[in-house]
């Protein structure tokens, strides 16, 4: 790879530990998608829950953070994704003290980075939104997914390594979605049908990625007559991030590339609302008892957390059912001010900050709650859940509400 | 004469080892049973089937960014593939292996799941960009 002088520099070590551990890493990354060069980001996105780290993990943040501050300062503005334990709620939720020892030990280690603890996958909701040809390091699959597609921004999934990596050295290496010549459309699909809700818009999502399976694939999307809105985008690219490891999608009209294709034309895939209802249908379970309902993956909008204050309207949650709400620290505090988090807290539901449910212990917690059947409006949760023990199931936020009343799968 | 396969230079160690193969994709975070070392998510073509040690000789990889930590951490209990051998990763499974320091490659001419069996032993050397089937 080229590199510029700052960049020999900080490999040879002159920047620092850190900033040499870091540049090593992406230049590891950049050879093996033969990038020619790195480039600078605005912006980085660290996902880095304790599930994840491990103990291993979190020695070698700790070991990075030990370095001068000179030398372990962040380069850009750096944010997080979400944490594996609200310290609020954690022992409602059967997460343990040894749990919250180690998120503990996380926040220090990040901090003293100088990032920002946002911890949050909606930040571009709720932060500071990319804007179009912007480069960027984002850290989360639905981040990355909502930032290339809907703004015309530029990333690739960075995983937790490679972002704090981006972070120290304010660039990443140049290759996939920052380079024109993988975002154009590889994938033609033309939607028949109308749909309802986020559970839907989530779950044609899910059908696509699953078809396009594959990382590199760029699904043109077109029978949409109106422009979806920023929470049906967010569930649509999320599912089809997690189904299919899908990093950018156009919609003519609604995104902003222009469309063109990499070869020739492909075949159009037709989804209509028989191929939906059977999306949906194979995670059926009405009549089950329902063990716990989560609303997250991805963290709610305050318009999502007022519709489940509404359809829960004061209406008790059953008492074999545990119903959870996942946002971020900002939506959470502004939920708290406007009365919404009093209003799904006061029929026994429990609203979390800055955890998603699925990166914050959910085999144990599973364990320790007893918990199997989940329901959520979140086609990415329920494809994530399976591995963990859960037995899933994917209906809207208002059979969702209705369900945890009843105790019953409606 | 060993059976010799091209592919694009990849990331750690060259290893040889025995190889555990399916038409299916992975994920650290939706696939697996990371304490056990074992597949779980009922639907993968290798649930139940343990992995450590193993070479995973597998399509895609799918799904989150949580494998770019994870095996590292699985590395550090001993309970980790000993390589990954695919036809086509995202960036996340190649970044991982970076900082765990876990032999990876892919980019092969034709489908690595047909050319490669379970139960074959592979040399791998991914700085040359070769897998030598050395039982074949």
């Amino acid at each position: 790879m080229r590199l510029t002088e700052d960049e020999r520099a900080m490999l040879a070590g002159a920047a620092g530990e850190p900033r040499r551990w870091a540049i090593q890493h992406q230049i590891a990354v950049g050879e093996f998608f033969d990038a020619a060069d790195l480039v600078p980001v605005s912006q980085a996105h660290i996902m880095a829950d304790t599930e994840s780290l491990g103990e291993a993990g979190i020695r070698f943040l700790e070991s990075l953070a030990a370095a001068p501050e000179t030398e372990r300062r962040v380069r850009i503005p750096t944010l997080t994704d979400p944490r594996g334990l609200d310290f609020q709620t954690y022992k409602r939720l059967g997460q343990t003290d040894a749990m919250a020892a180690l998120e503990g030990r996380t926040i220090a280690a990040l901090k003293s980075f100088g990032v920002l603890m946002t911890d949050t996958c909606i930040n571009y909701q709720t932060i500071l939104p990319p804007t179009r040809g912007e480069h960027l390091a984002m850290g989360d699959t639905g981040v990355v997914i909502y930032s290339n597609s809907v703004f015309g921004a530029r990333s690739n999934f960075e995983g937790g390594p490679s972002a704090l990596a981006a972070a120290l050295t304010g660039r990443t290496p140049r290759y996939g979605y920052h380079l024109d010549a993988h975002r154009r459309a590889t994938r033609r699909f033309q939607l028949d049908v109308r749909l309802h809700d986020l559970s839907e818009w989530g779950a044609l999502g899910g059908m696509i990625g699953r078809d396009c399976g594959s990382y590199w694939e760029v699904p043109l999307i077109e029978g949409i007559e109106n422009a979806p809105g920023s929470d049906a985008l967010k569930h649509f690219g999320a599912a089809m991030a997690s189904y299919g490891s899908t990093a950018l999608f156009h919609m003519p009209g609604i995104t902003p590339e222009p469309i063109e294709f990499a070869g020739s034309v492909p075949d159009t895939v037709r989804i209509g609302r028989a191929e939906l209802d059977a999306f949906v249908t194979a995670y059926g379970a009405t009549g089950d008892k329902v063990d716990v309902v989560v609303f997250a993956a991805p963290h709610l909008s305050l318009v999502e957390m007022a519709a489940v204050a509404d359809a829960l309207a004061g209406r008790p949650v059953h008492p074999d059912t545990t119903l959870l709400v996942a946002t971020s620290p900002e939506i959470k505090h502004a939920a708290d001010r406007m009365g919404l988090t009093r209003r799904i807290e006061e029929t026994g539901a429990i609203v979390a900050a800055g955890i998603c449910f699925y990166q914050s212990y959910a085999g144990e917690m599973a364990e320790a709650n007893g918990w199997k059947r989940l329901l959520s409006n979140s086609a990415k949760l329920v494809n994530i859940i399976g591995g963990y023990g859960y037995r899933p199931t994917l209906l809207s936020l208002e059979r969702c509400v209705d369900s945890a009343v009843t105790g019953r799968v409606v | 004469m060993p059976t010799v396969l091209k592919c694009h230079p990849g990331i750690g160690p060259s290893v040889t080892g025995i190889a555990l193969v399916a038409k299916d994709n992975f994920s650290a975070r939706y696939d697996l049973d990371r304490k056990t070392g074992v597949f779980s998510r009922p639907t993968h073509a290798l649930a139940g089937q343990s992995y450590a040690g193993k070479v995973l000789v597998l399509d895609q990889a799918k799904g989150g960014v949580a494998t770019a930590w994870m095996l590292h951490e699985m590395k550090s209990r001993g309970l980790v593939p000993l390589a990954l051998v695919f036809n086509r990763v995202n960036p996340i499974l190649a970044q991982g292996a970076a900082f765990g320091s876990v032999t990876i490659v892919d980019r092969f001419t034709g489908d690595v799941t047909d050319l490669i069996q379970t139960g074959d032993e592979l040399r791998i050397d991914p700085a040359a960009g070769v897998v030598e089937i050395l039982n074949r």
